[in-house]
Protein backbone atom coordinates (compact mmCIF):
# COMPACT_ATOMS: atom_id res chain seq x y z
CA UNK A 1 0.00 0.00 0.00
CA UNK A 2 2.10 3.34 -1.12
CA UNK A 3 -0.67 6.27 -1.83
CA UNK A 4 1.03 8.40 -4.00
CA UNK A 5 2.59 11.84 -3.44
CA UNK A 6 -0.07 13.12 -5.73
CA UNK A 7 -3.15 12.18 -3.26
CA UNK A 8 -1.17 13.34 -0.07
CA UNK A 9 -1.14 16.63 -1.50
CA UNK A 10 -4.69 16.67 -2.44
CA UNK A 11 -5.19 15.31 0.72
CA UNK A 12 -3.51 17.92 2.67
CA UNK A 13 -5.03 20.64 0.31
CA UNK A 14 -9.00 19.15 1.19
CA UNK A 15 -8.03 18.66 4.65
CA UNK A 16 -6.38 22.23 5.67
CA UNK A 17 -9.85 23.53 3.12
CA UNK A 18 -12.58 21.59 5.03
CA UNK A 19 -10.97 22.48 8.34
CA UNK A 20 -10.79 26.28 7.21
CA UNK A 21 -14.28 25.72 6.09
CA UNK A 22 -15.33 23.88 9.45
CA UNK A 23 -13.87 26.80 11.80
CA UNK A 24 -15.50 29.11 9.91
CA UNK A 25 -19.24 27.33 10.39
CA UNK A 26 -18.79 25.77 13.43
CA UNK A 27 -17.87 29.37 14.73
CA UNK A 28 -21.23 30.63 14.28
CA UNK A 29 -23.32 27.82 16.04
CA UNK A 30 -24.77 29.60 19.33
CA UNK A 31 -23.96 28.21 22.75
CA UNK A 32 -27.54 26.85 22.55
CA UNK A 33 -26.95 24.28 20.05
CA UNK A 34 -23.45 22.84 21.50
CA UNK A 35 -25.14 19.71 22.58
CA UNK A 36 -26.58 19.05 19.30
CA UNK A 37 -23.45 20.14 17.35
CA UNK A 38 -21.88 17.64 19.25
CA UNK A 39 -24.05 14.97 18.36
CA UNK A 40 -24.08 15.48 14.75
CA UNK A 41 -20.34 15.29 14.38
CA UNK A 42 -20.46 12.68 16.47
CA UNK A 43 -22.83 10.67 13.66
CA UNK A 44 -20.25 12.70 10.77
CA UNK A 45 -17.15 11.15 12.22
CA UNK A 46 -18.78 7.60 11.75
CA UNK A 47 -17.28 8.19 8.14
CA UNK A 48 -15.38 5.60 8.83
CA UNK A 49 -17.89 3.53 8.17
CA UNK A 50 -16.93 3.82 4.32
CA UNK A 51 -13.68 2.73 5.93
CA UNK A 52 -14.80 -0.28 7.32
CA UNK A 53 -17.19 -1.73 4.53
CA UNK A 54 -13.92 -1.55 2.26
CA UNK A 55 -12.45 -3.68 5.03
CA UNK A 56 -15.08 -6.00 5.39
CA UNK A 57 -16.45 -6.71 1.97
CA UNK A 58 -12.92 -6.75 0.33
CA UNK A 59 -12.37 -9.31 2.83
CA UNK A 60 -8.51 -9.52 2.74
CA UNK A 61 -7.84 -12.27 5.40
CA UNK A 62 -10.68 -13.83 8.05
CA UNK A 63 -8.52 -11.60 10.74
CA UNK A 64 -9.36 -8.69 8.87
CA UNK A 65 -12.26 -9.65 7.42
CA UNK A 66 -13.59 -10.06 11.83
CA UNK A 67 -12.10 -6.69 12.18
CA UNK A 68 -13.88 -5.21 9.90
CA UNK A 69 -17.44 -6.97 10.64
CA UNK A 70 -16.61 -5.11 14.30
CA UNK A 71 -16.01 -1.97 13.12
CA UNK A 72 -18.90 -1.28 10.41
CA UNK A 73 -21.33 -2.77 13.71
CA UNK A 74 -19.48 0.25 15.37
CA UNK A 75 -19.56 2.96 12.95
CA UNK A 76 -23.45 2.24 12.55
CA UNK A 77 -24.42 2.73 15.81
CA UNK A 78 -23.13 6.31 15.56
CA UNK A 79 -24.53 7.16 12.37
CA UNK A 80 -28.08 6.08 12.61
CA UNK A 81 -27.54 6.58 16.22
CA UNK A 82 -26.33 9.80 15.85
CA UNK A 83 -28.27 11.01 13.97
CA UNK A 84 -31.57 9.94 15.49
CA UNK A 85 -30.27 11.49 18.59
CA UNK A 86 -29.46 14.81 16.87
CA UNK A 87 -32.71 15.30 15.45
CA UNK A 88 -34.56 14.06 18.90
CA UNK A 89 -33.14 16.88 20.78
CA UNK A 90 -33.59 19.69 17.93
CA UNK A 91 -37.36 19.02 18.06
CA UNK A 92 -37.33 19.94 21.72
CA UNK A 93 -35.82 23.29 20.50
CA UNK A 94 -39.17 25.51 19.84
CA UNK A 95 -39.58 29.40 19.98
CA UNK A 96 -42.01 30.98 22.08
CA UNK A 97 -45.76 29.83 20.43
CA UNK A 98 -46.43 33.26 19.75
CA UNK A 99 -50.74 32.15 19.30
CA UNK A 100 -50.88 30.72 22.97
CA UNK A 101 -49.67 33.65 24.75
CA UNK A 102 -50.53 36.84 22.40
CA UNK A 103 -50.43 39.49 24.60
CA UNK A 104 -49.51 38.88 28.53
CA UNK A 105 -46.03 38.22 28.05
CA UNK A 106 -44.63 40.80 25.82
CA UNK A 107 -46.57 42.85 27.93
CA UNK A 108 -44.35 42.13 30.81
CA UNK A 109 -41.26 42.15 29.12
CA UNK A 110 -42.26 45.90 28.05
CA UNK A 111 -43.50 47.57 31.33
CA UNK B 1 -4.29 7.57 -16.26
CA UNK B 2 -2.88 6.56 -12.54
CA UNK B 3 -1.64 9.69 -12.10
CA UNK B 4 -5.21 10.98 -12.71
CA UNK B 5 -6.82 8.56 -10.89
CA UNK B 6 -4.72 8.37 -7.85
CA UNK B 7 -7.52 6.41 -5.61
CA UNK B 8 -8.24 3.91 -8.31
CA UNK B 9 -4.95 2.02 -7.48
CA UNK B 10 -5.85 0.61 -4.38
CA UNK B 11 -9.55 -0.42 -4.76
CA UNK B 12 -9.84 -0.85 -8.66
CA UNK B 13 -8.04 -4.35 -10.13
CA UNK B 14 -7.86 -2.82 -13.47
CA UNK B 15 -8.16 1.14 -13.34
CA UNK B 16 -8.49 1.91 -17.04
CA UNK B 17 -11.69 -0.13 -17.30
CA UNK B 18 -13.40 0.93 -14.53
CA UNK B 19 -12.84 4.81 -15.18
CA UNK B 20 -16.94 5.68 -15.33
CA UNK B 21 -17.19 3.86 -11.92
CA UNK B 22 -14.54 5.96 -10.52
CA UNK B 23 -16.05 8.73 -11.35
CA UNK B 24 -19.94 7.94 -10.70
CA UNK B 25 -18.26 7.47 -6.92
CA UNK B 26 -16.13 9.97 -6.60
CA UNK B 27 -19.37 11.94 -7.42
CA UNK B 28 -21.68 10.57 -5.06
CA UNK B 29 -18.52 11.77 -1.97
CA UNK B 30 -18.63 14.92 -3.44
CA UNK B 31 -21.82 15.22 -2.79
CA UNK B 32 -22.12 13.49 0.07
CA UNK B 33 -19.14 15.82 1.31
CA UNK B 34 -21.24 18.78 0.30
CA UNK B 35 -24.40 17.38 2.51
CA UNK B 36 -22.02 17.33 5.30
CA UNK B 37 -21.20 21.26 4.86
CA UNK B 38 -24.41 21.59 4.42
CA UNK B 39 -25.88 20.30 8.03
CA UNK B 40 -23.12 21.87 10.10
CA UNK B 41 -23.82 25.32 8.13
CA UNK B 42 -27.39 24.67 9.19
CA UNK B 43 -26.98 23.74 12.35
CA UNK B 44 -26.01 27.70 13.06
CA UNK B 45 -29.41 28.80 13.61
CA UNK B 46 -32.30 26.79 15.73
CA UNK B 47 -34.61 27.03 12.93
CA UNK B 48 -32.90 25.45 10.09
CA UNK B 49 -30.88 22.98 12.54
CA UNK B 50 -33.37 19.83 11.95
CA UNK B 51 -32.87 20.60 7.82
CA UNK B 52 -28.97 20.58 8.35
CA UNK B 53 -29.14 16.96 10.11
CA UNK B 54 -31.66 15.87 6.80
CA UNK B 55 -28.55 17.31 4.56
CA UNK B 56 -26.01 15.17 7.05
CA UNK B 57 -28.52 12.34 6.23
CA UNK B 58 -28.43 12.40 2.53
CA UNK B 59 -24.29 13.02 2.65
CA UNK B 60 -24.17 9.43 4.31
CA UNK B 61 -26.78 7.78 2.41
CA UNK B 62 -24.55 8.75 -0.80
CA UNK B 63 -21.20 8.19 0.66
CA UNK B 64 -22.35 4.25 1.63
CA UNK B 65 -24.01 3.54 -1.61
CA UNK B 66 -20.31 5.41 -3.02
CA UNK B 67 -19.18 2.26 -0.93
CA UNK B 68 -20.86 -0.15 -2.24
CA UNK B 69 -20.56 0.22 -5.62
CA UNK B 70 -16.61 -0.56 -5.16
CA UNK B 71 -15.53 -3.43 -7.18
CA UNK B 72 -12.94 -5.06 -4.36
CA UNK B 73 -16.37 -6.02 -2.39
CA UNK B 74 -16.89 -9.47 -2.84
CA UNK B 75 -20.44 -11.21 -3.13
CA UNK B 76 -20.21 -12.68 0.43
CA UNK B 77 -18.61 -9.47 1.55
CA UNK B 78 -21.91 -8.05 0.31
CA UNK B 79 -23.69 -10.22 2.78
CA UNK B 80 -21.41 -9.95 5.80
CA UNK B 81 -22.15 -6.29 5.50
CA UNK B 82 -25.78 -6.06 5.40
CA UNK B 83 -25.69 -8.17 8.43
CA UNK B 84 -22.95 -5.93 9.98
CA UNK B 85 -25.23 -2.78 9.03
CA UNK B 86 -28.31 -5.00 10.50
CA UNK B 87 -26.85 -4.98 13.51
CA UNK B 88 -25.10 -1.48 13.93
CA UNK B 89 -28.73 -0.43 13.32
CA UNK B 90 -30.37 -2.43 15.62
CA UNK B 91 -28.48 -0.84 18.71
CA UNK B 92 -28.20 2.79 17.16
CA UNK B 93 -31.99 2.75 17.05
CA UNK B 94 -32.51 2.20 20.59
CA UNK B 95 -29.36 4.05 21.71
CA UNK B 96 -30.82 7.16 19.47
CA UNK B 97 -33.98 6.93 20.80
CA UNK B 98 -34.48 5.82 24.52
CA UNK B 99 -31.63 7.41 26.07
CA UNK B 100 -32.92 10.45 28.35
CA UNK B 101 -31.94 13.57 28.25
CA UNK B 102 -30.02 13.54 31.73
CA UNK B 103 -28.05 10.65 30.33
CA UNK B 104 -26.85 12.80 27.38
CA UNK B 105 -23.47 13.63 28.41
CA UNK B 106 -22.90 10.00 28.69
CA UNK B 107 -24.19 8.91 25.34
CA UNK B 108 -21.98 11.16 23.78
CA UNK B 109 -19.14 10.60 24.97
CA UNK B 110 -20.17 6.26 24.51
CA UNK B 111 -20.33 6.86 20.64
CA UNK B 112 -17.34 9.11 20.66
CA UNK B 113 -16.08 5.26 21.94
CA UNK B 114 -17.77 3.25 18.86
CA UNK B 115 -16.54 6.04 16.30
CA UNK B 116 -12.89 5.46 17.71
CA UNK B 117 -13.17 1.53 17.69
CA UNK B 118 -14.13 1.64 14.50
CA UNK B 119 -11.50 4.18 13.01
CA UNK B 120 -8.38 2.19 15.20
CA UNK B 121 -10.04 -1.44 13.66
CA UNK B 122 -9.93 -0.05 10.12
CA UNK B 123 -6.75 1.09 10.79
CA UNK B 124 -5.31 -1.62 12.27
CA UNK B 125 -6.66 -4.62 9.51
CA UNK B 126 -5.40 -2.37 6.60
CA UNK B 127 -1.88 -2.21 8.56
CA UNK B 128 -2.26 -6.40 8.20
CA UNK B 129 -3.20 -6.24 5.03
CA UNK B 130 -0.65 -4.40 3.76
CA UNK B 131 1.94 -4.97 5.40
CA UNK B 132 5.11 -4.98 4.71
CA UNK B 133 4.13 -3.06 2.09
CA UNK B 134 4.14 0.38 3.26
CA UNK B 135 5.69 3.82 2.39
CA UNK B 136 7.35 5.23 5.51
CA UNK B 137 4.83 8.08 5.78
CA UNK B 138 1.89 6.26 5.33
CA UNK B 139 3.06 3.95 7.67
CA UNK B 140 3.44 7.17 10.06
CA UNK B 141 0.07 8.47 9.48
CA UNK B 142 -1.59 4.48 10.11
CA UNK B 143 0.43 4.13 13.11
CA UNK B 144 -0.55 7.62 14.77
CA UNK B 145 -4.44 7.19 13.76
CA UNK B 146 -4.18 3.75 15.47
CA UNK B 147 -2.89 5.21 18.52
CA UNK B 148 -5.26 8.12 18.05
CA UNK B 149 -8.39 5.41 18.31
CA UNK B 150 -7.17 3.60 20.67
CA UNK B 151 -6.56 6.51 22.98
CA UNK B 152 -9.87 8.02 22.15
CA UNK B 153 -12.13 4.41 22.71
CA UNK B 154 -10.54 3.64 26.52
CA UNK B 155 -10.73 7.54 26.76
CA UNK B 156 -14.47 8.36 26.38
CA UNK B 157 -15.41 4.56 27.90
CA UNK B 158 -13.94 6.19 31.15
CA UNK B 159 -15.48 9.55 30.26
CA UNK B 160 -19.04 7.60 29.87
CA UNK B 161 -18.15 5.43 32.79
CA UNK B 162 -17.24 8.50 35.47
CA UNK B 163 -20.33 10.08 34.17
CA UNK B 164 -23.01 7.37 33.93
CA UNK B 165 -21.34 7.51 38.14
CA UNK B 166 -20.29 3.57 37.65
CA UNK B 167 -19.21 2.43 41.27
CA UNK B 168 -15.96 1.27 40.65
CA UNK B 169 -14.93 3.80 39.33
CA UNK B 170 -13.93 7.06 41.27
CA UNK B 171 -15.88 10.25 40.01
CA UNK B 172 -13.44 12.47 41.95
CA UNK B 173 -10.17 13.00 40.26
CA UNK B 174 -7.11 11.13 41.25
CA UNK B 175 -3.85 11.81 41.02
CA UNK B 176 -0.48 10.10 42.91
CA UNK B 177 3.34 10.37 42.38
CA UNK B 178 4.87 9.89 39.67
CA UNK B 179 1.41 10.31 37.47
CA UNK B 180 2.57 12.56 34.61
CA UNK B 181 6.14 10.92 33.84
CA UNK B 182 4.14 7.23 33.99
CA UNK B 183 1.72 9.13 31.28
CA UNK B 184 4.82 10.52 28.93
CA UNK B 185 6.15 6.94 29.55
CA UNK B 186 3.40 5.58 28.27
CA UNK B 187 3.53 8.34 25.12
CA UNK B 188 7.16 7.92 24.23
CA UNK B 189 5.97 4.21 24.01
CA UNK B 190 3.59 4.98 21.68
CA UNK B 191 5.68 7.43 19.70
CA UNK B 192 8.79 4.73 19.11
CA UNK B 193 6.47 2.03 18.20
CA UNK B 194 5.03 4.28 15.33
CA UNK B 195 8.48 5.08 14.36
CA UNK B 196 9.88 1.94 14.43
CA UNK B 197 7.14 0.97 12.45
CA UNK B 198 7.37 3.83 10.01
CA UNK B 199 11.10 2.68 9.51
CA UNK B 200 10.48 -1.15 9.05
CA UNK B 201 6.20 -1.96 8.46
CA UNK B 202 7.20 -5.52 8.86
CA UNK B 203 8.02 -5.49 12.62
CA UNK B 204 4.82 -7.08 13.35
CA UNK B 205 5.18 -7.09 17.18
CA UNK B 206 4.71 -3.02 17.36
CA UNK B 207 1.37 -3.02 16.83
CA UNK B 208 0.27 -4.55 19.50
CA UNK B 209 2.47 -2.30 21.67
CA UNK B 210 1.07 0.67 20.08
CA UNK B 211 -2.42 -0.33 20.70
CA UNK B 212 -1.61 -0.92 23.99
CA UNK B 213 0.04 2.11 24.31
CA UNK B 214 -2.72 3.74 23.09
CA UNK B 215 -5.22 2.22 25.21
CA UNK B 216 -3.12 2.76 28.26
CA UNK B 217 -3.16 6.48 27.81
CA UNK B 218 -7.09 7.10 27.20
CA UNK B 219 -7.05 5.83 30.39
CA UNK B 220 -4.12 7.81 32.13
CA UNK B 221 -5.80 10.78 30.52
CA UNK B 222 -9.15 10.47 32.09
CA UNK B 223 -8.16 8.91 35.69
CA UNK B 224 -7.23 12.90 36.84
CA UNK B 225 -9.92 14.56 35.70
CA UNK B 226 -13.27 15.91 37.42
CA UNK B 227 -16.92 16.23 36.65
CA UNK B 228 -16.09 19.88 35.72
CA UNK B 229 -13.49 19.29 33.58
CA UNK B 230 -15.81 16.92 31.41
CA UNK B 231 -17.21 19.75 28.93
CA UNK B 232 -13.31 20.28 27.81
CA UNK B 233 -12.83 16.76 27.75
CA UNK B 234 -15.84 15.43 25.84
CA UNK B 235 -15.01 18.04 22.87
CA UNK B 236 -11.60 17.37 23.15
CA UNK B 237 -12.16 13.51 22.45
CA UNK B 238 -14.58 14.61 19.62
CA UNK B 239 -11.77 16.77 17.94
CA UNK B 240 -9.47 13.65 18.42
CA UNK B 241 -12.33 10.89 16.65
CA UNK B 242 -12.47 13.58 14.06
CA UNK B 243 -8.61 13.79 13.59
CA UNK B 244 -8.77 9.81 13.24
CA UNK B 245 -11.13 9.67 10.58
CA UNK B 246 -9.30 12.41 8.86
CA UNK B 247 -5.78 10.50 9.09
CA UNK B 248 -7.61 6.82 7.87
CA UNK B 249 -8.71 9.42 5.08
CA UNK B 250 -4.82 9.71 3.71
CA UNK B 251 -4.20 5.58 4.39
CA UNK B 252 -7.39 4.92 2.15
CA UNK B 253 -6.81 7.49 0.07
CA UNK B 254 -10.22 8.73 0.57
CA UNK B 255 -11.65 12.26 0.37
CA UNK B 256 -14.72 12.01 1.95
CA UNK B 257 -13.16 10.62 4.95
CA UNK B 258 -10.75 13.77 5.05
CA UNK B 259 -13.73 16.52 4.76
CA UNK B 260 -15.31 14.66 7.43
CA UNK B 261 -12.90 13.96 9.64
CA UNK B 262 -11.84 17.80 9.64
CA UNK B 263 -15.10 19.17 10.16
CA UNK B 264 -15.54 16.90 13.02
CA UNK B 265 -12.06 17.92 14.66
CA UNK B 266 -12.63 20.84 13.94
CA UNK B 267 -15.78 21.23 15.81
CA UNK B 268 -14.32 19.73 18.64
CA UNK B 269 -11.04 22.11 18.70
CA UNK B 270 -13.56 24.99 18.56
CA UNK B 271 -16.01 23.31 21.69
CA UNK B 272 -12.63 22.64 23.94
CA UNK B 273 -11.72 26.04 23.26
CA UNK B 274 -14.82 27.45 24.24
CA UNK B 275 -14.79 25.82 27.61
CA UNK B 276 -11.40 26.40 27.89
CA UNK B 277 -11.49 30.49 28.09
CA UNK B 278 -15.08 29.78 29.75
CA UNK B 279 -13.06 28.32 32.81
CA UNK B 280 -9.89 30.71 32.16
CA UNK B 281 -7.86 27.75 31.80
CA UNK B 282 -5.52 26.13 29.27
CA UNK B 283 -5.71 23.12 27.43
CA UNK B 284 -2.30 21.89 29.38
CA UNK B 285 -3.93 22.81 32.79
CA UNK B 286 -7.44 20.72 32.17
CA UNK B 287 -5.82 17.59 31.26
CA UNK B 288 -2.49 17.55 33.18
CA UNK B 289 -3.78 19.87 35.87
CA UNK B 290 -5.91 17.66 38.36
CA UNK B 291 -7.92 20.99 39.39
CA UNK B 292 -10.81 18.94 41.41
CA UNK B 293 -7.96 17.68 43.23
CA UNK B 294 -6.67 20.71 45.01
CA UNK B 295 -7.54 20.63 48.31
CA UNK B 296 -8.51 24.27 49.61
CA UNK B 297 -7.68 24.69 53.52
CA UNK B 298 -10.91 24.96 55.38
CA UNK B 299 -8.85 27.63 57.43
CA UNK B 300 -8.28 30.01 54.84
CA UNK B 301 -11.93 30.35 54.08
CA UNK B 302 -13.56 33.78 55.92
CA UNK B 303 -17.03 31.77 56.64
CA UNK B 304 -19.39 34.25 57.62
CA UNK B 305 -22.93 33.31 58.66
CA UNK B 306 -25.92 32.15 56.03
CA UNK B 307 -29.10 33.01 56.06
CA UNK B 308 -31.49 30.40 55.29
CA UNK B 309 -35.75 31.19 54.20
CA UNK B 310 -39.09 29.16 54.28
CA UNK B 311 -40.62 28.05 51.34
CA UNK B 312 -43.20 30.53 52.32
CA UNK B 313 -40.90 33.62 52.70
CA UNK B 314 -38.83 32.61 49.11
CA UNK B 315 -42.34 32.27 47.47
CA UNK B 316 -43.47 35.56 48.41
CA UNK B 317 -40.26 37.05 46.80
CA UNK B 318 -40.49 35.53 44.00
CA UNK B 319 -44.02 36.55 43.50
CA UNK B 320 -43.13 40.14 43.77
CA UNK B 321 -40.50 40.34 41.75
CA UNK B 322 -40.52 42.08 38.53
CA UNK B 323 -37.84 40.08 36.84
CA UNK B 324 -36.30 36.48 37.76
CA UNK B 325 -33.42 35.04 36.83
CA UNK B 326 -33.21 30.99 37.22
CA UNK B 327 -29.46 30.00 36.87
CA UNK B 328 -29.67 26.17 36.74
CA UNK B 329 -26.19 24.16 37.10
CA UNK B 330 -25.50 20.39 37.28
CA UNK B 331 -27.54 20.15 40.31
CA UNK B 332 -30.61 20.54 38.69
CA UNK B 333 -29.71 17.66 35.67
CA UNK B 334 -29.15 15.38 38.67
CA UNK B 335 -32.15 16.16 40.83
CA UNK B 336 -34.07 16.20 36.87
CA UNK B 337 -35.59 19.11 38.21
CA UNK B 338 -36.24 20.79 34.81
CA UNK B 339 -39.72 19.95 34.10
CA UNK B 340 -40.71 21.66 37.57
CA UNK B 341 -37.90 24.63 36.97
CA UNK B 342 -40.56 25.21 33.93
CA UNK B 343 -43.90 24.42 35.96
CA UNK B 344 -42.22 27.66 38.27
CA UNK B 345 -41.43 30.05 35.49
CA UNK B 346 -45.23 29.40 34.09
CA UNK B 347 -46.89 29.99 37.25
CA UNK B 348 -44.45 32.95 37.87
CA UNK B 349 -45.49 34.33 34.59
CA UNK B 350 -48.92 34.13 35.04
CA UNK B 351 -48.37 36.20 37.83
CA UNK B 352 -47.02 38.70 35.85
CA UNK B 353 -42.98 38.07 36.25
CA UNK B 354 -40.63 38.03 33.67
CA UNK B 355 -38.56 35.14 34.19
CA UNK B 356 -34.97 34.65 32.17
CA UNK B 357 -32.38 31.36 32.02
CA UNK B 358 -29.09 32.86 32.64
CA UNK B 359 -26.84 29.62 30.93
CA UNK B 360 -22.72 29.80 31.91
CA UNK B 361 -20.69 27.91 28.88
CA UNK B 362 -19.53 25.48 31.56
CA UNK B 363 -22.86 24.43 33.54
CA UNK B 364 -23.29 20.67 33.35
CA UNK B 365 -21.22 18.38 31.92
CA UNK B 366 -20.93 18.60 28.15
CA UNK B 367 -21.10 21.96 26.03
CA UNK B 368 -25.04 22.92 25.91
CA UNK B 369 -26.32 20.89 28.60
CA UNK B 370 -28.57 23.18 30.17
CA UNK B 371 -29.90 23.81 26.59
CA UNK B 372 -30.61 21.02 26.23
CA UNK B 373 -32.61 20.03 29.45
CA UNK B 374 -34.70 23.34 29.68
CA UNK B 375 -35.22 22.67 25.77
CA UNK B 376 -36.75 19.09 26.94
CA UNK B 377 -38.76 21.00 29.31
CA UNK B 378 -40.54 23.13 26.66
CA UNK B 379 -38.73 26.51 27.74
CA UNK B 380 -38.62 28.26 24.62
CA UNK B 381 -35.15 29.05 23.35
CA UNK B 382 -35.80 32.78 22.96
CA UNK B 383 -35.45 32.61 27.15
CA UNK B 384 -32.08 30.56 27.40
CA UNK B 385 -29.67 33.15 27.55
CA UNK B 386 -25.70 33.40 26.96
CA UNK B 387 -23.50 34.65 29.97
CA UNK B 388 -22.56 37.54 27.99
CA UNK B 389 -25.84 38.86 27.19
CA UNK B 390 -27.05 38.36 30.51
CA UNK B 391 -24.47 39.48 33.13
CA UNK B 392 -25.93 43.26 32.33
CA UNK B 393 -28.68 42.56 33.23
CA UNK B 394 -28.63 40.83 37.10
CA UNK B 395 -28.84 44.29 38.41
CA UNK B 396 -32.38 44.72 37.28
CA UNK B 397 -33.03 41.04 38.68
CA UNK B 398 -35.53 41.09 41.72
CA UNK B 399 -34.35 37.42 42.15
CA UNK B 400 -31.80 35.26 40.94
CA UNK B 401 -32.56 31.62 41.88
CA UNK B 402 -29.51 29.82 41.89
CA UNK B 403 -30.14 25.83 40.97
CA UNK B 404 -27.65 23.41 41.31
CA UNK B 405 -24.97 25.74 40.06
CA UNK B 406 -22.06 26.92 42.38
CA UNK B 407 -18.51 27.63 41.19
CA UNK B 408 -19.93 29.31 37.89
CA UNK B 409 -21.68 32.04 40.58
CA UNK B 410 -19.42 32.01 43.18
CA UNK B 411 -17.69 36.25 42.99
CA UNK B 412 -14.08 34.75 44.20
CA UNK B 413 -13.96 34.24 40.95
CA UNK B 414 -13.79 38.19 40.19
CA UNK B 415 -11.35 39.41 43.26
CA UNK B 416 -9.89 36.54 45.17
CA UNK B 417 -6.64 35.57 43.49
CA UNK B 418 -5.98 32.77 45.84
CA UNK B 419 -9.08 30.89 44.91
CA UNK B 420 -8.81 28.04 42.42
CA UNK B 421 -11.12 29.21 40.55
CA UNK B 422 -9.45 33.28 39.96
CA UNK B 423 -10.50 34.42 36.91
CA UNK B 424 -13.16 32.24 35.39
CA UNK B 425 -15.55 34.21 33.98
CA UNK B 426 -18.55 33.76 36.62
CA UNK B 427 -22.54 35.36 35.70
CA UNK B 428 -22.56 37.87 38.32
CA UNK B 429 -25.52 37.20 40.09
CA UNK B 430 -24.54 38.85 43.54
CA UNK B 431 -25.30 42.14 41.62
CA UNK B 432 -29.02 40.98 41.99
CA UNK B 433 -31.51 42.69 44.65
CA UNK B 434 -31.88 38.76 46.42
CA UNK B 435 -29.91 35.34 45.51
CA UNK B 436 -32.03 32.55 46.27
CA UNK B 437 -29.42 29.40 46.26
CA UNK B 438 -31.40 26.18 46.15
CA UNK B 439 -29.30 23.47 47.60
CA UNK B 440 -29.22 20.06 49.49
CA UNK B 441 -26.86 20.82 52.03
CA UNK B 442 -24.04 22.93 52.76
CA UNK B 443 -21.12 20.86 50.69
CA UNK B 444 -18.84 22.39 48.73
CA UNK B 445 -18.87 22.46 44.98
CA UNK B 446 -16.21 20.55 42.82
CA UNK B 447 -13.09 22.27 43.31
CA UNK B 448 -13.72 22.45 47.00
CA UNK B 449 -13.71 25.82 46.87
CA UNK B 450 -16.35 27.42 49.63
CA UNK B 451 -18.59 29.59 47.83
CA UNK B 452 -19.06 33.23 49.08
CA UNK B 453 -22.00 33.91 47.72
CA UNK B 454 -23.43 31.62 50.17
CA UNK B 455 -22.08 34.02 52.81
CA UNK B 456 -23.32 37.11 50.93
CA UNK B 457 -26.14 39.40 53.38
CA UNK B 458 -28.33 39.62 49.83
CA UNK B 459 -28.38 35.48 49.77
CA UNK B 460 -31.09 33.27 51.21
CA UNK B 461 -31.04 29.59 50.84
CA UNK B 462 -33.63 27.22 50.43
CA UNK B 463 -32.33 23.73 51.81
CA UNK B 464 -33.45 21.16 50.15
CA UNK B 465 -33.93 18.39 46.83
CA UNK B 466 -34.27 20.69 43.65
CA UNK B 467 -37.27 19.13 42.38
CA UNK B 468 -39.04 19.09 45.68
CA UNK B 469 -38.24 22.46 46.46
CA UNK B 470 -39.65 23.68 42.60
CA UNK B 471 -42.36 21.91 43.53
CA UNK B 472 -42.57 23.73 47.14
CA UNK B 473 -42.48 27.21 45.34
CA UNK B 474 -44.72 26.09 42.91
CA UNK B 475 -47.66 25.52 45.34
CA UNK B 476 -46.46 28.72 47.11
CA UNK B 477 -46.77 30.90 44.37
CA UNK B 478 -49.78 29.55 42.68
CA UNK B 479 -51.07 30.51 46.35
CA UNK B 480 -52.90 26.59 46.40
CA UNK B 481 -51.50 26.04 49.34
CA UNK B 482 -53.48 28.95 51.22
CA UNK B 483 -56.91 27.61 49.66
CA UNK B 484 -56.22 24.05 51.10
CA UNK B 485 -55.51 25.66 54.02
CA UNK B 486 -58.26 27.70 54.76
Amino acid sequence: MNVSVEFIMTGLFVFALAGFLGFEMIRRVPRLLHTPLMALTNALSAISLVGSIVVLGGQYTAYTTILGFVAVIASMINVVGGFLITDKMLKMFKPREKPKKPEPAEAEGAS
Amino acid sequence: MSNFLPMASSFFPDASTETGLYILISLLYLVGAMGFILSLKWMSDAKTARKGIFAGEIGFVLAIIGTLLLPVITTTGYIYIAVAMLIGAAIGVPLGLLVPMTAMPQRIALSHAFGALAAALVGIAKFYDATPDIGWFVMAVLGIEIVLGALVFTGSLMAAGKLQEVKWLAQRPIVFPLQKTLNFAILAVAVAGVIILAADPSQLWAIPVIIAAGLAFGVMLIIPIGGADMPTVIALLNSYAGIAAALLGFVLENNLLIVAGALDGMSGLILSIIMCRAMNRSFRNVLFGAFGATEVAAGDQEVGSIRSASFDEAGDLLKMARLVVIVPGYGMAVAQAQHKVRELADTLEKEGVEVKYAIHPVAGRMPGHMNVLLAEANVPYEQLIDMEEINPEFPQADVVLVLGANDVVNPAARHDQSSPIYGMPILDVDKAATVMVVKRSMRPGFAGVENELFFNEKTLMVFGDAKDVMGELITEVSGNRDSINV
